[in-house]
């Protein structure tokens, strides 16, 4: 995992070499970044550790702590409850995220075109939404998907329509989905937009003397420019899809039935831990779970690091 | 230097990007626009505007709900208002509901962000900083340390947090929402790729040789250039914290101590017991409450933010 | 030793320092033998002595009881911190517990969650305080409930919730419907009600453990039987097949709002007249009366439906007590803020603020049973709740791990109001997967 690094690590700019080549190794940088580390190493990696060692044990209520070795990792790797709840996330993963780094990145190439009515309002408005905590959010869409008295309730009332009901057990997952892009769409095409705008001139004028088209100057000149940026917001969407968490959670008391316990791979570890009281299984799972995580977000990185070129 | 395979950054493109080739820089620096002279396209506009109606529609919602009383939030239609304009007697209420607790809250947050979010933009800074411009020993290893800990779910570790806190005494007080809040991987990335363009390396040499130690060439010249970087970071930052929801949940059980998204969720629960009163026109309320700061800070920084996500805007 | 190197470590190597601490906190049967004795003279002295207690509760009428409380003993201070509701507290004191540190003195917990505290001992039994003294104090039920299925008693009442009906009388009246008196009349007013109002239900469920439990102890069924570490799961009896065919005909014929409790969405629904009756605790009133306000004069309260014509059975819904958790301190001073809201003057404090007692004194008494209530027309709503605490039969026991077996019930029985599944074969689901757990934490667990 050592060589995971920011795509931008690699970047040249002009018209200096590398700047991270230029100093010589020496312990000074540690001096700057000691705190950061310092602190992560308590608030991420202490707990990551316990958790490793916790991982090897096995506390009933009945009988207290004994060393188990890895059967937990072996009693992970059959639970069909845990792999119920991955592959419930990948699905979310595969649809919601091209689906929301689609329309922002859409919407940040409309903004960036220049054709816009009004274009400062759009970019702060559609970016919005991202202020809203997770649990506001939630509680909002929630209230909008009522079929009774909320406003998809309302729609069928005013049109005679009869719109499935958005939390039931089979479209309950889209309307998680539904939460989460409304959410974020805003944020990623704020950093799309960010990575066009800083687009050298040039460019396009070499585009316009070839006589380029629309379509040709987005997908040969803006496409590859941000192929930095769509790689690290795929990367933290993956990380985000995976640890799908506060919507599903806070949804569950409205949608109890169509939303287990087990919901999705974080919810399982939560479950597991608050109510079941089976913090070694807990955190073996979310050992697990971290390791698949990386894994996709490496290859993720690799992947995107050479398409296109 | 091979430019078909170096990825690009998120700002500049220049050198690797295909067309590079035909590079020519001339004339007219200030037209910042794709080419073919920018017609305003009203179908583009509406299209656009249909995202934006997704993105208001339900803070529209958040708004007028905010002007009903609990009775008339159960009996009215959600996108429109009830009779009566309850909105300054809820907010009223909410300030003063249960000896104005919210107030603290407010306070609470208020404190949680400045130390939280700005001591997690200045180690974003810092860290950013390193990564940029030191090669050191464990460099490349530090950011996949990163990313590989973010992938770890957070909630199964709470747990083990929470022991450790309780172990160090920190759990009840405002320390277990800050120490947590400090880390801002995303802020670190952003201050590395930031750090890496903003600030010419001759910059800091020039600095060197006129015998700045490195602290003061940090301070002197490395942090005015990285102004825009850091508001950009500090929103971020503010924002998460501000949003901070499931740590404090765990470790503050004083409500003296909440955050205003704890304390709301304690208002809102307050509905599902044997003789709680539910008070969800105070929770809409403050839920509005709750996120003006936030959109008058992104209102008011707009400048500041563009510049500073558009990492590289510098050049050019 | 382990003191001295956690101490070592503290400073470095937290992780290792933890790992020691979890290894030692592990166990729990390291407690002493017998059961703690204060007397009432140590009681005294502590409040002459004073000092401060902590309590972790979410009642809100606790409020006034604790500044009474406050001004008849001066130098005692007590520290009320509702640290979350239920669920919400009980993973507060779990971590709180697994910690070590941080223990509130006094904590309120619900009946169906003391078992796994008790048989954990993570709760003080009060027995060596006198609280068997107080025994015929308490309704049936809560006693039944403080004793977890145990010998002990690890708390003492402070609320209880013995059924009834409460029915919106605006809509059976204006729908002509007869209230009904039996279950089988229910599912009858229920499709009555349908066919006179398609948007109007009879009540709300989408599938609540506390209900479901609570409708199964009505109905005679024993489903957990509990000795020690040994229990038994089996929702097969007689009881179980009378409430399953009751319930599965509202289900089936979608009489039953899919609307969850306590969200906005079910105020509005009760407030409307959409869901127009609710089987549920005595506690109900002053949830009504400050959430369901527009709809003040339309409620009334019945006797709970039963399962046989002119039966009396009832069963609890709800309800808590205040407990002595083991790690906590000041036990006297505790013990005696426990004693005087839930024992003493506290109650007539409590009933006033809207809380439904679980001591006799105050049910049987005139000043209480004729209370009018305006929000129901002024009918003297406590002569029905009375009678019905005196009716619920005392042998039911809940799951020494009833709080994650609660928390499984939507996964399990909650598929019976989404889908084919029917509800005995969601309760035998529920039934696989509670005894599959209790096997996991160490039961011995008899299908």
């Amino acid at each position: 995992m050592t060589t995971l690094q920011p795509p931008v690590a690699a970047a040249e700019p002009r018209p200096a070499p590398p700047p991270p080549r230029r100093e010589r190794r020496s312990w000074t940088g540690w001096g700057f970044i000691g705190p950061f580390v310092a602190v992560f190493a308590l608030v991420f990696l202490a707990p990551i550790a316990y958790s490793v060692y916790l991982s090897l044990f096995r506390d009933q209520l009945i009988g207290g702590t004994t060393f188990v070795g890895f059967d937990n990792y072996q009693q992970a790797l059959q639970d069909d409850r845990f792999w119920a709840a991955l592959g419930r996330v990948s699905l979310f993963l595969c649809v919601q995220v091209p689906v929301m780094l689609g329309i922002a990145l859409l919407v940040a190439l409309a903004l960036d075109s220049g054709r816009l009515y009004g274009k400062n309002f759009f970019r702060i408005s559609i970016f919005l939404p991202y202020a809203v905590p997770a649990v506001v959010a939630t509680l909002m869409w929630s209230f909008m998907y009522g079929t009774r008295f909320g406003l998809v309730g309302d729609i069928n009332d005013a049109i005679g329509v009869s719109l499935p009901d958005p939390l039931s057990p089979e479209l309950v997952l889209a309307s998680i989905g539904n939460i989460v892009t409304w959410e974020f769409v805003g944020y990623n095409m704020l950093i799309f937009y960010s990575a066009l705008r800083v687009i050298p001139n040039s460019l396009y004028e070499a585009a316009e003397i070839d006589g380029a088209g629309q379509i040709r100057v987005i997908t040969a000149i803006k496409l590859p420019a941000i192929r930095g940026a769509l790689v690290i917001a795929t990367i933290f969407s993956i990380i985000g899809s995976f640890q799908l968490f506060n919507e599903p959670n806070v949804m569950q008391k409205l949608a109890p039935n169509a939303i287990t316990t087990d919901y999705t791979p974080n919810f399982y570890t939560y479950s597991l831990s608050f109510s079941g009281q089976q913090h070694n299984y807990s955190a073996t799972v979310a050992i697990v779970m971290g390791l698949i995580t990386m894994v996709i977000a490496y290859v993720v990185q690799l992947r995107g690091m050479r398409k296109g070129v | 230097m091979t430019p078909t395979v170096t990825p690009a950054p998120a700002g500049s493109a220049a050198s690797s990007s295909p067309s590079s080739g035909s590079a020519v820089r001339l004339r007219t620096p200030r037209r910042r626009h794709s080419p073919g002279r920018p017609r305003r396209s009203v179908l583009l506009t509406v299209l656009t505007g249909l995202v934006l109606l997704y993105s208001l529609v339900p803070l529209v919602w958040l708004a007028i709900s905010a002007t009903k009383t609990q009775e008339g939030l159960s009996r009215s239609f959600g996108l429109w208002f009830d009779g009566d304009f309850a909105l300054w007697d809820n907010i009223a209420e909410t300030f003063t509901y249960a000896d104005g607790v919210f107030a603290r809250w407010l306070l609470n947050t208020l404190l949680y962000v400045v130390v939280g979010a700005g001591g997690a933009t200045f180690l974003a800074v810092l860290g950013g900083y390193a990564l940029a411009k030191f090669d050191f020993p464990g460099r490349r290893a530090v950011f996949a340390v990163v990313i590989g800990a973010v992938a770890v779910p957070g909630t199964a570790l709470a747990v083990p947090t929470f022991l450790m806190f309780s172990t160090m005494g920190l759990t009840n007080t405002p320390w277990a929402v800050i120490i947590p809040s400090l880390i801002s991987p995303f802020g670190l990335y952003l201050m590395w790729v930031f750090a890496s363009e903003a600030i010419p390396t001759e910059l800091m040499e020039a600095a060197r040789i006129d015998g700045a130690g490195e602290v003061r060439t940090f301070f002197q010249v490395a942090l005015p250039l990285l102004a825009p970087g850091i508001v950009t970071v500090s929103l971020f930052t503010m924002v998460a914290t501000w949003n901070n929801y499931f740590l404090p949940l765990i470790m503050i059980k004083d409500p003296d101590w909440y955050p205003l998204t704890l304390g709301l969720n304690s208002w809102n629960a307050q509905a599902e017991t044997a003789g709680g009163q539910p008070v969800f026109h105070l929770v809409v309320t403050g839920s509005l409450i709750t996120i003006v700061p936030l959109i008058a800070a992104f209102l008011l920084l707009q400048k500041y933010w563009q510049s500073g996500l558009a990492a590289g805007s510098v050049k050019e | 030793m382990l003191k001295h190197s956690r101490r070592l470590l503290r400073g470095i190597g937290l992780v290792c320092a933890l790992a020691l601490g979890a290894t030692a906190c592990g166990g729990s049967d390291d407690e002493g033998s017998g059961p703690k004795t204060v007397s009432g003279s140590d009681v005294q002295a502590a409040l002459k002595k004073g000092g401060t207690v902590t309590v972790w509760a979410w009642e809100p009428t606790l409020k006034q009881v604790v500044a009474d409380f406050e001004k008849e003993h001066p130098n005692v201070e007590v520290n009320l911190v509702n640290a979350g509701t239920g669920n919400d507290q009980y993973k507060a004191l779990q971590n709180a517990m697994s910690a070590k540190k941080g223990v509130p003195d006094v904590a309120q917990v619900e009946y169906y969650a003391m078992g796994q505290y008790a048989l954990t001992k993570q709760l003080t039994d009060l027995k060596g305080f006198g609280a068997d003294q107080l025994a015929d104090r308490y309704s049936p039920g809560p006693w039944n409930g403080v004793k977890a299925g145990g010998e002990g008693i690890y708390g003492l009442p402070m609320d209880s919730g013995p059924m009834a009906l409460f029915y919106n009388k605006k809509v059976f009246d204006q729908h002509k419907i007869e209230v009904p008196t039996t279950w089988d009349e229910y599912v009858d007013a229920a499709r009555a009600l349908k066919k006179a109002d398609p948007k109007a239900y009879i009540t709300n469920d989408v599938g609540d453990a506390g209900l479901t439990t609570s409708m199964l102890w009505q109905a005679g069924s024993r489903p957990y039987e509990v000795d020690g570490t040994t229990v038994g799961i089996d929702f097969s009896d007689q009881g179980a097949k009378t409430y399953t065919a009751t319930w599965q005909k509202l289900i089936d014929e979608k009489l039953v709002a899919p609307v969850t409790s306590w969200s906005d969405d079910w105020y509005k629904g009760l407030g409307d007249g959409t869901i127009a009756t609710l089987a549920i605790g005595a506690w109900m009133p002053a949830n009504l009366a400050s959430g369901v306000k527009d709809a003040a004069g339309d409620w009334r309260v019945a006797p709970l439906p039963q399962w046989q014509a002119g039966g009396k059975a009832s069963a609890e819904n709800g309800g808590s007590a205040l407990t002595l958790p083991e790690l906590g301190g000041n036990e006297a001073l505790a013990y005696a803020f426990v004693e005087y809201a839930n024992a003493g003057k506290g109650v007539d404090t409590r009933v006033k603020g809207g809380a439904f007692p679980a001591t006799t004194a105050q049910l049987n008494s005139q000043a209480f049973q004729n209370t009018e209530f305006p929000y129901f027309g002024g009918q003297q709503a406590n002569k029905i709740f009375a009678e019905s605490a005196a009716n619920v039969a005392d042998d039911w026991s809940y799951l020494p791990y009833q709080v994650y077996a609660n928390s499984i019930f939507n996964d399990t029985v909650g598929k019976a109001y989404v889908s084919g599944t029917t509800l005995t074969e969601g309760l035998k689901t529920w039934q696989d997967a509670s005894v599959k757990y209790g096997n996991e934490q160490g039961f011995t667990v008899e299908k």
